[in-house]
């Protein structure tokens, strides 16, 4: 089973890459980007064959370690 | 005052802090390699800076769950004084001893200079040879310093008295000119609840002798000595 993990910066945190990323955008004469935000994607191979039970797992991966829960929100995509 | 300085892949000030706590107690810090288990009896443990593990995740996370990383923890929930410089800072950060985030540098660019700091408190065993309000100098080395914490936890941070250093300019103001990384209020430093643990950007341990330019730094080593002798 696959499981797809998307982190990004909690709304409010400064995003200092985005910005410079929207600023690029523009110089390239790309209009009307009005933000920015950058994150990560993390593509997990799991044993797995409970697809809630992989949920719960990812979500604990997650808390732990994949995210700082502090500054980063995440999403999960199971399947 | 007996230290350990606990080395990770990656690190690089290892060496600067054990050569400022040995000039400051006379006593050679133990180097504990992070695959330990545990760190020996100890006064001080110190984290230093560097790149541990390429800075790879965030900086500091992987670090944060490596073996001596629990004795570490475990060492400072019963009140052992733990010292974490920059890298060492964010280590503390992602292993939840201290609250917030360290993000990237508002700049993007990795800072190298000397930076002026205000002293916010010399209640805690870290800074109680300088004076409230002081200023001194240490370098920053990092592209990932900006401190973040909300709204909430700020004034928290500043209810509890808990924040060490702010950056501030050549005339001891902590203004938002002399705040070289976007950190929340200036900030450079805290302490955790129990003002044990101090993390900070700055580097005191490379102003900790005249032959490197300047002395700021030694203070901070010559009051741990006198707090934990």
């Amino acid at each position: 089973m696959k499981a797809r993990v998307h982190v990004t910066l909690k709304t409010g945190v400064l995003d200092p890459q985005g910005k410079a990323i929207q600023h690029a955008l523009s110089q390239l004469g790309f209009d009307g980007v009005e933000g920015v935000r950058t994150g990560k994607v993390f593509e997990l191979e799991l044993t797995d064959t409970d697809q809630a039970a992989a949920r719960e797992r990812v979500q604990q991966m997650c808390e732990q370690l994949l995210a700082n829960t502090v500054i980063e929100n995440y999403d999960i995509e199971i399947g | 005052m007996q230290a350990a300085v606990i080395v990770f892949p990656g690190s690089n000030c290892d060496r600067d802090i054990a050569v400022a706590l040995e000039r400051a107690s006379g006593q050679r810090p133990h180097m504990v390699w992070h695959k330990d288990s545990t760190v020996p009896e100890v006064d001080l443990i110190a984290l230093p800076g560097g790149f541990s593990y390429g800075d790879y995740l965030r900086c500091g996370a992987i670090a944060a769950h490596s073996p001596v990383m629990r004795d570490v923890k475990a060492r400072a929930q019963k009140g052992t004084a733990v010292l974490g410089i920059c890298n060492g800072f964010q280590v503390l950060i992602e292993s939840g001893l201290l609250p917030g985030g360290l993000l990237r540098n508002e700049s993007l660019k990795y800072i190298c200079k000397d930076v002026g700091l205000e002293v916010e408190t010399h209640d805690s065993i870290f800074t109680r040879r300088y004076r409230n309000g002081q200023r001194v100098v240490f370098p920053i080395a990092h592209g990932d310093g900006n401190y973040f914490i909300d709204e909430d936890g700020r004034r928290r941070l500043e209810d509890e008295e808990r924040i060490a250093f702010r950056y501030c300019d050549a005339m001891g103001q902590v203004t938002p000119e002399a705040n070289p990384n976007g950190s929340v209020a200036n900030i450079a430093g805290i302490y955790n609840r129990e003002r044990n643990v101090l993390g900070m950007m700055p580097h005191p341990e490379r102003l900790a002798d005249p032959l490197l330019g300047g002395r700021d730094g030694a203070a901070m080593f010559d009051g741990l000595v006198e707090a934990l002798a």
